[in-house]
């Protein structure tokens, strides 16, 4: 279709100045967080009413014309990456926070809210929204429904899918329906669930009511250093086992941490093979009672060395190394690329070692950050995205920590999302049928598959083509190694 | 050939195949049309790592070897599943959807599913989610199905997230009208105690606080009030309905979930759980008002009558809501074929 015709089309129901279409205004958005892939969308369009987007989701279903919807653009699978015949919904404008009730705890705002806006609106009333992602700064709450977002307090808190109540949508006919209500469930079959994840491929979101929490009277936490990798992956089971859920607990390997210290001197220890943070929070005495408990069964695992932040200032700092990572990691090479593979803890060591056998064989540096209490494990694979041949050896190092992941019995996305990112690698983790019956999910909502289409669920051709070009590069890598 | 075997077959010959777990939740979400198959045989706990937080189960499993299992390693399922009998089953407490009093606290049934395999409308066994806190891989089928009554896939095998048992658990009592109680409880919520219920029932509002015992012992003084001595006997009383207060005799038993901040005076509650999120009516046999009442007030209804022989006892829903519900049942089960008769009337 001509840029033309769809402009005009779209013009009818939007206000002109929203809709974008030359070459310099939409070139801005030609990806998301994750640079690796482009495109440019033929247009963009900024819509500041509920109307207006249902006008476009209306006027692209009859023309047949792709919908991507994108929130901050923060994403790193490529989730908002446009298509380049199709509109690009720009959600950002949806910034309002509608609403904030106290006694229920909960706040209703508009998508293009940023995570962390929410805690800070509800901060003077000692209330806080939980999931943390690392880019809460920017990320929007849209986006984190689309992609169930996480972040490092997700063992004790939940991810997203915990901590929303409901979500109004506009679906692919522009029809607007509200899943979940205030209250704690709702009648028919659990269509939030079904929404939150699912990556902009069932609805646009247009409105989220979200539950605070009462922040914690007080947050210590304790960094522990290791000469041993599966030492600090043990004392990670060994405080699960003594029944404590802390409220972070995020480890980093030696090059991790020699990035992040070089960056923010937050004072980790060069020497250490690992290094583990893990807070706690609660009441004052729940606090003094678990971090006790802690400090000693670190020791008893054979950290090297502990020390407990002593103040807030401290614990701010401890964090901000970890927060940095990728910034950090970012400075000492010129590109990298943050892999998202969730394993049974128990496996780290195992797959700790056979991506230092990878990283050799790729010839490619590779520092670890880990989610380490729910086992979300984020390689950083370094590489220069002006050389071509580190680009591809850089994807497949990256693919092929997908797949160690499935092997040991865990996923290739843990908060990340597919995208267009690991679209291959569904077909590894997922059998045909499998696939199939998402596509039927996705058509029950969207049956002319114009929402993000391509995206999160490949098309068995896909997968079979992938199986092919999978078995060309060769036999499995390293098949002496065990497997699971 | 295995029972999963058995079933797959049947669907895939589109022969309808309704099942059951322990079968102490029939009187909930309609009556089956067709003979049920037991899911009982199907048993067993498949992995358990207690410092993953993870235990899989076959579907047939009773929770009552699940949470003996749990309990050997001081851990427990989260969401305090209710039970109507010692026949319960994991796979009937998952498709029933229903939480006990610690769900305000730790979340719900469906905030605890990690995974499932499920057998779909086409007689194909899937596998959706995994054994990892942390999956985002394809749509979150696996919560989706939780609450469905098995309408939407036979589920077969479940992973779960459980948790450590509370190093101490006490409950505070104080007197007070269930209006009081609610203001109390919007005051309490804000601080950042650890309440893991809270319910009023019988002139009496009831706190439960679990935790570290110092964490534990703090709170309990701020709220103040009596400790209460039997309290996990209470507690598990109002989990599984076997308080007296729920022996509702001739009258039909109701539940509604509302907003927890939800004015008492909207609802003529004996009983209140989820710190306000769950309330408890009676009604005269087939009245059918706590539907309207429920949808005045933002919330549902759902008839817990066992003596109740018509419809499914549940909510009817929205136009749009509606539609989503069918073409999603559609998509899992396009003939129609699992547990006619239950959830959802108009489907088939």
């Amino acid at each position: 279709m001509e840029t033309g015709q769809l402009v005009a089309a779209l013009a009818t129901g939007v206000q002109s100045d929203r809709v974008l279409f030359r070459e310099q205004d939409t070139a801005p958005y030609e990806c998301d967080g994750l640079t690796m892939f482009k495109a440019k969308p033929k247009v963009v369009v900024l819509p500041e009413t509920r109307d207006e987007v249902c006008h476009v989701l209306k006027t692209c279903k009859a023309l047949g014309v792709p919908v991507v919807a994108r929130g901050a653009g923060t994403g790193l699978s490529g989730g908002a990456l446009p298509h380049a015949d199709g509109v690009l919904l720009v959600m950002a404008k949806f910034s309002r926070i509608l609403e904030i009730d106290e006694d229920a705890r909960i706040a209703r705002v508009e998508p293009g809210v940023r995570n962390l806006a929410i805690s800070e609106a509800v901060s003077h009333l000692d209330l806080y929204y939980a999931p943390d992602p690392s880019s809460q700064i920017a990320c929007s709450i849209g986006g984190n429904i689309a992609e169930n977002s996480g972040g490092v307090h997700c063992l004790k808190y939940g991810l997203t899918v915990h901590n929303v109540l409901s979500v109004t949508v506009a679906l692919d006919d522009g029809s607007i329906v509200t899943v979940g209500s205030d209250a704690l469930d709702s009648a028919g079959y659990d269509l939030l669930a079904l929404t939150i994840g699912s990556e902009g491929l069932l609805a646009v979101v247009l409105e989220v009511t979200v539950r605070l929490l009462p922040k914690p009277e007080e947050m210590r936490v304790v960094m522990a250093a290791f000469d041993d990798v599966t030492k600090a992956g043990d004392s990670v089971g060994n405080i699960i086992a003594a029944g404590i859920i802390p409220a972070g607990l995020e480890m980093m390997d030696g090059p991790a941490v020699a990035a992040v210290e070089d960056f923010v001197k937050a004072g980790y220890p060069l020497d250490a093979e690992a290094l583990l943070l893990c807070e706690v929070d609660g009441t004052k005495e729940e606090v003094a009672d678990e971090l006790a408990r802690v400090e000693a069964i670190l020791k008893e695992s054979g950290a090297t060395m502990l020390r407990v932040a002593t103040n807030e200032e401290e614990r701010l700092l401890f964090w901000k190394g970890r927060k940095s990572a990728f910034p950090a990691v970012g400075r000492i090479s010129p590109d990298y690329y943050c892999m998202d593979g969730t394993i049974p803890r128990k496996h780290l060591s195992l797959v700790l070692r056979r991506m230092r056998e990878m990283s050799e064989r790729y010839g490619l540096r590779c520092a670890n950050v880990f989610h380490a209490g729910d086992g979300n494990l984020h390689p950083l694979i370094l590489f220069d995205a002006n050389d071509p041949d580190e680009v591809k050896r850089a994807e497949d190092f990256g693919a092929e920590i997908l797949e160690l992941s499935v092997e040991v019995g865990g996923t290739i996305t843990g908060e990340h999302g597919v995208g267009i990112e690991k679209i291959n690698e569904m077909c590894v983790q997922f059998s045909s049928d499998e696939l199939t019956q998402f596509h039927t999910v996705k058509a029950a909502f969207d049956p002319t598959g114009i929402l993000n289409p391509g995206k999160a669920v490949p098309t068995l051709n896909r997968c079979a083509e992938f199986g092919k070009m999978h078995i060309h590069h060769g036999q499995m890598p390293h098949p002496e190694l065990e497997r699971f | 050939m295995s029972l999963v075997e058995i079933l797959c077959r049947r669907l895939a010959a589109k022969e309808p195949v309704s099942v059951i777990g322990g079968n102490t939740r029939a009187f909930l979400a309609g009556r089956l049309k067709d003979e049920p198959v037991s899911m009982q045989e199907h048993t067993g706990i498949i992995n358990y790592e207690p410092t993953e937080l993870v235990l899989t189960a076959k579907s047939g499993t009773t929770l009552q070897e699940i949470e003996s299992c749990l309990s050997e390693s001081r851990q427990m399922l989260p969401f305090e599943p209710p039970r109507f009998g010692d026949q319960s089953t994991i796979g009937g407490v998952m498709a029933s959807g229903l939480s006990g009093p610690r769900r305000m606290h730790l979340g719900s049934a469906r905030d605890c599913v990690l995974g499932v395999r499920l057998i779909n409308g086409l007689g194909q066994h899937l596998k959706f989610g995994g054994e990892v806190m942390k999956n985002v891989a394809g749509y979150d089928l696996s919560r989706l199905s939780i609450g469905a009554f098995g309408t939407l896939g036979i589920l077969t095998e479940i992973s779960v997230k459980v948790l450590p048992i509370p190093e101490k658990e006490q409950t505070q009592v104080l007197q007070c009208t269930q209006a009081e109680a609610l203001d109390t409880l919007i005051r309490i919520g804000r601080r950042p105690y650890p309440v893991s219920a809270a319910s009023w029932i019988g002139g009496c509002l009831y706190v439960r606080l679990s935790g570290a015992a110092s964490g534990v012992e703090s709170a309990a003084v701020a709220i103040g009030g009596e400790t209460l001595k039997d309290a996990s006997q209470f507690w598990s009383s109002l989990r599984d309905m076997t308080a007296n207060e729920f022996n509702s005799g001739k009258e039909w038993l109701w539940r509604i979930s509302v907003a927890p901040t939800t004015p008492t005076d909207a609802v003529d509650a004996f009983c209140f759980d989820w710190a306000g999120g769950q309330r408890w009516i009676t009604a005269s046999p087939n009245d059918l008002s706590p539907f309207e009442l429920a949808a005045r007030i933002g919330g549902h209804a759902t008839c817990f009558a066992r003596d109740r022989d018509a419809g499914t006892g549940m909510q009817p829903l929205e136009s749009g809501i509606l539609r989503l519900n069918q073409r999603v049942k559609d998509a899992m089960d396009p003939h129609g074929l699992i547990n006619r008769g239950r959830l959802l009337e108009e489907a088939h």
